[in-house]
């Protein structure tokens, strides 16, 4: 499940960057090759493809700085639906 | 159309219809040359709930689907595109709250916003941040438990009547979106006249001379505001502009075809001229497109698809710019009628000509859709998430 999910994340963000490698660390906010729509961009995305919803409170921009961080989000996403 | 749509959302749009016919239409002509919104056509449009169409029922709207809402921004464009540009902008605020705000906030705000009681309009521009909207000035400063306003926000649409602003100033943290109620000590507001188009939208210079802001009026998280607040609000403005954008074609079309076959020269209709029928005929296969466009932008919208951000630029670039096209060649089909104010023409021309550049100009799309492009062949070129995922299963095996 979490290398699924990665993976899919992956593949959606190598869209974005000219990098043909995207490490799991690698700052997506530090790498400079976002637009400014790129932030609605990835909540909609994290949504559509994992079905949970984004709140205000998931915001913090640690949560969405790198594949590795976006996984460990979504992770945690699907586990507070399923345990609710 | 009609075979790409529901049930429901042609029967939506037979009332959509009906209604900017009989309430907005015969306004249009007299609100542009008055530059100014009657109450009473707010009151009509409210009356209808359609004010509160995409607002989720749980919040006292009619939760219907993006689809419907482009189609009642197309039929109210094609009537009157000052009171299509009130929907986008009170959709635009009711969107972004219902997006990013606090249980409190939406259940405060969205259920008068559905009614119509209370209008939205979104104050981001100023005098030197336009389409660059992270260069926003106005200035947010923490003061106590909540925040002072100082600065000026420019050609706000709908900003001379709102009761209910979404403003984006600068914080500390960066871009902050705050609710601002009319009535605040220290706002003041002034219709700006003489637009090239949408004269009757009650366009405003605002300023904020040290408003204070209740800490509970504090919109996402502060420097958050361009990104994700505005961000959000402009998605959904690109989408129903690009719809009224469809509506001025439509207008287009129809004023073209019935002048052309009603004035004759050198004997003989003018639709039978190959030139005036050139010019229809474009108005005619952009109107299709544009609007097929339109669809897809909703469709993919309503399926929450991370594709709708593109679909919903592609759409509004492609809408606005046919729009233009095809208000300039109704002019040019009425001649010297279509300079004076007896035919909508000219009011078309100047609405038509604001379409490309509110909700991120033509230029600024043009820059995205390159770079929607080179994210599709990027992803192409990469092995699909599946296959990853496949080749990472083997080796963990």
């Amino acid at each position: 499940m979490a290398t699924d999910a990665k993976a899919r994340i992956a593949h959606y963000l190598s869209g974005f960057f000219p990098v043909t490698d995207l490490k799991d660390d690698d700052d997506l906010f530090a790498l400079g090759f976002v637009s400014s729509m790129f932030a609605m961009q990835l909540v909609t995305f994290v949504e559509h493809e994992f079905d949970v919803v984004v709140e205000n409170e998931d915001l913090e921009l640690d949560n969405f700085r790198s594949i590795g961080a976006l996984e460990a989000f979504v992770g945690r996403k699907l586990a507070a639906t399923a345990a609710s | 159309m009609n075979g790409l749509l529901t049930d429901d959302q042609r029967s939506a749009l037979e009332e959509f219809r009906a209604f900017a016919d009989a309430e907005i239409a015969p306004h249009a002509d007299p609100a542009h040359r008055a530059q100014r919104t009657e109450p009473a056509v707010v009151k009509a449009l409210a009356d209808t709930g359609w004010m509160g169409l995409a607002i989720p029922a749980e919040y006292g709207g009619l939760g219907r689907d993006a689809v419907q809402l482009g189609l009642l921004a197309g039929e109210l464009g094609r009537a009157c595109s000052s009171i299509r540009s009130l929907l986008t902008v009170h959709t635009m605020v009711a969107h972004a709250i219902g997006r990013w705000g606090s249980r409190e906030q939406r259940e405060r705000w969205l259920p008068r916003l559905a009614t119509g009681e209370l209008t939205a309009a979104l104050a981001v521009s100023e005098p030197g941040a336009g389409s660059d909207m992270a260069a926003v000035a106005t200035a947010l400063t923490r003061e106590g438990e909540g925040w002072r306003l100082d600065g000026h926000k420019k050609w706000i649409t709908y900003g001379e009547t709102a009761d209910l602003l979404l403003v984006v100033g600068r914080s500390a943290e960066g871009p902050t979106a705050v609710l601002v109620e009319r009535g605040t000590p220290g706002l003041r507001t002034a219709l700006i006249t003489d637009l090239i188009g949408i004269r009757a939208s009650m366009t405003a210079d605002v300023w904020f001379d040290g408003c204070a802001v209740p800490g509970e009026n504090l919109l996402g998280r502060p420097g958050l505001g361009v990104s994700h607040v505005a961000g959000a609000a402009l998605d959904l403005g690109r989408y129903t502009v690009a719809w009224g954008s469809v509506g001025i074609l439509d207008a287009c079309l129809a004023a073209s075809v019935d002048y052309a076959g009603r004035r004759e020269a050198f004997g003989a209709p003018i639709k039978e001229h190959q030139l005036v029928r050139r010019m229809v005929s474009t108005m005619y296969a952009d109107r299709q497109a544009a609007r097929l466009l339109c669809l897809e932008a909703g469709r993919l919208r309503d399926a929450r698809d991370p594709g709708a951000l593109a679909a919903a630029s592609t759409a509004k670039y492609f809408a606005s710019t046919a729009a233009v096209r095809a208000a300039s060649d109704t002019v040019q089909i009425h001649g010297a009628n279509g300079c004076g104010p007896d035919y909508p023409a000219q009011r078309l021309l100047g609405d038509a000509k604001v379409m490309e550049v509110i909700e991120g100009s033509t230029q600024l799309h043009q820059t995205g859709l390159a770079e929607y492009a080179f994210q599709e062949s990027a992803r192409a070129r990469r092995p699909h998430a599946d296959a990853v995922t496949a080749d990472a299963v083997r080796r963990d095996r």
